[in-house]
């Protein structure tokens, strides 16, 4: 008998994976870079890597279901006559229509109501949906400023001017021709069909000084009377902060890249911008260093997807959190029971990003009347409203296992870091030692 | 006629004076003395007033204006009747950047020159520059009219849209996407009454030539990828 060799086990490369070979032949095929919906869908450090520690000897906990607990926010209060209300800090994102369809922004609206919570227009101006099912609603000041106007500017709750988004810090937007239907075009004053581009920057300011201005214009135009949001995309978050409290905003909306956008290149989403976790101690040691903590209130999204994310990020200094993404699949986003569907575009559930093609299977991000009849706006906006009610209750039972009245008082004492990269974004000691990578222990 | 004079009330007295103006109002002619370059004078007036500003205005003079018939006896900042619904405002200096930025609609007339952006993704406003207007303007412009007796600087009209360029000087270059078009009996018509609206005199509308989009850029081709 002849001794054979043993065979080598085929060995595929780490570096040429099975994706990037496939999107180099995509690339090579199609001559277009890869623009999909969604945020970062790498893994990232996230609040997944932190733990609260619950009572013990030294802190006693509070009942749950029997000892108050408190969720509410108060938003706005440095400046405005009117700061906003909220019964829960947890807040829905904007989303344009256009992006979205008519029905889904109306069950945004009617979601965040019932949970007493706010909405937020997005990048194509503001419909009567979303204005008559949103109790609170947010009007977003973009630099394409498609469909701004002044009445609509009073008669939103607050004004969140847009700077950047953490799916793409420094990048617009890009809502393909397919997507344009009559309405859309008309409100955003443009040919049918042609794919309407959103610029990157602001037409007529630039730099802090001018967003001084720019806000204070705003603020007369309204009498004062509404919050000013300035939302930042996660790039750099301490320096971003201070200038939007310099320049006067009431809240800061700080978004991580794991933030989703409509539509945006591929090599975008996954390589600019910084992971929510990484985001939100510095932004918290701007407004501290500024003495404005708790006076700006800082609301945080990009990934948030349940009570322990909202409590993680409370804990860390913020005031409220934002969902969009997580909103979105409580309305029936990449819902199983459209599964042939999704094969059929070549997808599956969980994986379908192609927002921007205007084909969703759930009638969500899309202007086709046929897919956006399958968005009945009262159940769907009815699932939202569980969702956020169970993200809320989530949040209220860790923040009374911590032993705190109101989530409000949940503190980075409480949590601990899984990882050492964790550790050191969080500010918070490594799980079993005192060590907070870049502050000493051991 | 109610005068406003800043130096002696806030601006924010003087916006909410306009704002509270109902419409059949008798007060229908303001004046604002002192304004000494103040940002956002008479920022979302909302009715057809006559509001008269003695002097030159800092940032965003008359933004959002909707209605109102705003004239700057003096030079404006930047973003002068920036997002414009309608009405009229009318500087009788310079303007700067972004004069006009947004505008939905309206006409505004710059009786100096006016700087860099003028027209910035404008959607439907009519804009008479009766001077020269700086580099980049028109730039995403969508709808409505730009008008401009003198020169216009580098890179006019880049990736517009719908909008309508006559310029009655040189351009020093054209951005991506804009060309030189033919004037039709129909764009004659329309610049000659938006030369009247202007108060302009003395200049003839067949001196002007038509800039707008090719449409090349309209939906993404990777082989346009240099223009974009």
């Amino acid at each position: 008998m002849t001794y054979k060799n043993p065979p080598t086990t085929p060995r595929k490369s780490a570096t040429f994976d099975d994706y990037t070979l496939s999107e180099i032949r995509r690339a090579a095929a199609t001559g277009i870079y890869d623009i999909r919906g969604g945020g970062a869908k790498r893994k990232l450090p996230h609040f997944d890597d932190l733990l609260f520690l619950g009572a013990s000897i030294s802190r006693y906990p509070l009942e749950g279901y029997r000892e108050r607990c408190d969720t509410s926010v108060v938003l706005g209060t440095r400046h405005a006559k009117k700061p906003i209300e909220l019964k829960i800090p947890i807040t829905v994102a904007g989303m344009s229509f256009g992006s979205l369809s008519g029905p889904a922004k109306e069950a945004l609206g009617r979601g965040a109501t019932i949970a007493g919570t706010s909405t937020t227009t997005g990048d194509g101006g503001m419909t009567e949906e979303e204005r008559g099912h949103s109790k609170t609603l947010v009007y977003q000041y973009l630099p394409s400023r498609y469909g701004m106007n002044p009445r609509d500017l009073r008669r939103a709750d607050a004004i969140e001017i847009v700077v950047g988004q953490g799916a793409k810090p420094g990048g617009g937007g890009m809502l393909l021709g397919q997507k344009i239907s009559d309405r859309v075009a008309n409100m955003r004053n443009l040919p049918k069909g042609i794919d309407q581009r959103s610029a990157c920057r602001h037409p007529d300011w630039t730099g802090p000084d001018d967003l001084e201005i720019k806000i204070l214009e705003i603020r007369e135009i309204t009498d004062w009377e509404k919050p000013i949001y300035v939302k930042i995309g996660g790039a750099r978050p301490y320096y971003d902060t201070a200038l939007a409290v310099k320049a006067g905003a009431d809240v800061v909306v700080l978004d991580g890249m794991q933030g989703g956008t409509a539509a945006t290149q591929e090599v975008f989403i996954e390589h600019v911008g910084q992971p929510t976790l990484a985001c939100i101690r510095p932004a918290v040691q701007a407004l501290q260093d500024l003495g404005m903590h708790r006076k700006v209130q800082l609301i945080l999204s990009g990934g948030i997807r349940n009570g322990a994310d909202v409590a993680k990020a409370l804990a860390l200094g913020a005031d409220a959190v934002s969902i969009g993404t997580a909103a979105l699949v409580a309305l029936g986003d990449n819902d199983p029971r459209w599964e042939a569907d999704y094969n059929e575009l070549g997808t599956t559930v969980g994986a379908y990003d192609d927002w921007h093609e205007g084909k969703d299977p759930a009638g969500i991000t899309t202007q086709d009347p046929d897919l956006m009849k399958r968005v009945d706006p009262i159940a769907a906006g009815r699932r939202l409203a569980n969702y956020l009610k169970v993200m809320t209750l989530e949040t209220q039972t860790i923040a009374r296992a911590c032993g705190k009245n109101d989530v409000h008082n949940l503190e980075p004492e409480d949590l601990v870091a899984l990882t050492v990269e964790a550790a050191a974004m969080a500010q918070v000691p490594l799980a079993g030692t005192n060590w907070i990578p870049g502050k000493g222990g051991f | 006629m109610p005068t406003v004079d800043l130096a002696k009330s806030s601006l924010r007295e003087l916006n909410h004076a306009l704002h509270q103006i109902k419409a059949g109002s008798n007060e229908t002619a303001w004046e604002v003395i002192n304004p000494k370059g103040s940002h956002a004078v008479a920022a979302g007036v909302d009715q057809p007033v006559q509001v008269d500003v003695r002097g030159s205005v800092g940032y965003y003079c008359g933004g959002m204006n909707d209605g109102g018939a705003i004239t700057v006896h003096g030079s404006a900042g930047p973003g002068v009747g920036e997002n414009m619904m309608s009405g009229t405002i009318v500087v009788k200096g310079d303007a700067s950047q972004y004069a006009g930025a947004t505008g939905r609609g309206g006409l505004l007339v710059i009786e100096g020159n006016a700087s860099s952006r003028c027209g910035i993704s404008m959607k439907g406003i009519d804009i008479v520059v009766h001077g020269n207007i700086g580099h980049m303007s028109a730039f995403m412009a969508q709808s409505g009219n730009l008008v401009v007796l003198g020169d216009a600087g580098d890179a006019l009209g880049d990736s517009i849209y719908e909008a309508k360029l006559f310029v009655r000087g040189k351009v020093n270059s054209l951005g991506a996407d804009c060309v030189k078009k033919k004037m039709h009996p129909k764009h004659l018509e329309r610049l000659r009454k938006l030369l009247d609206a202007a108060g302009v005199t003395g200049v003839k509308p067949e001196e002007f030539t038509r800039y707008g989009s090719a449409r090349t850029l309209y939906n993404f081709n990777i082989d346009n990828a240099d223009a974009y």
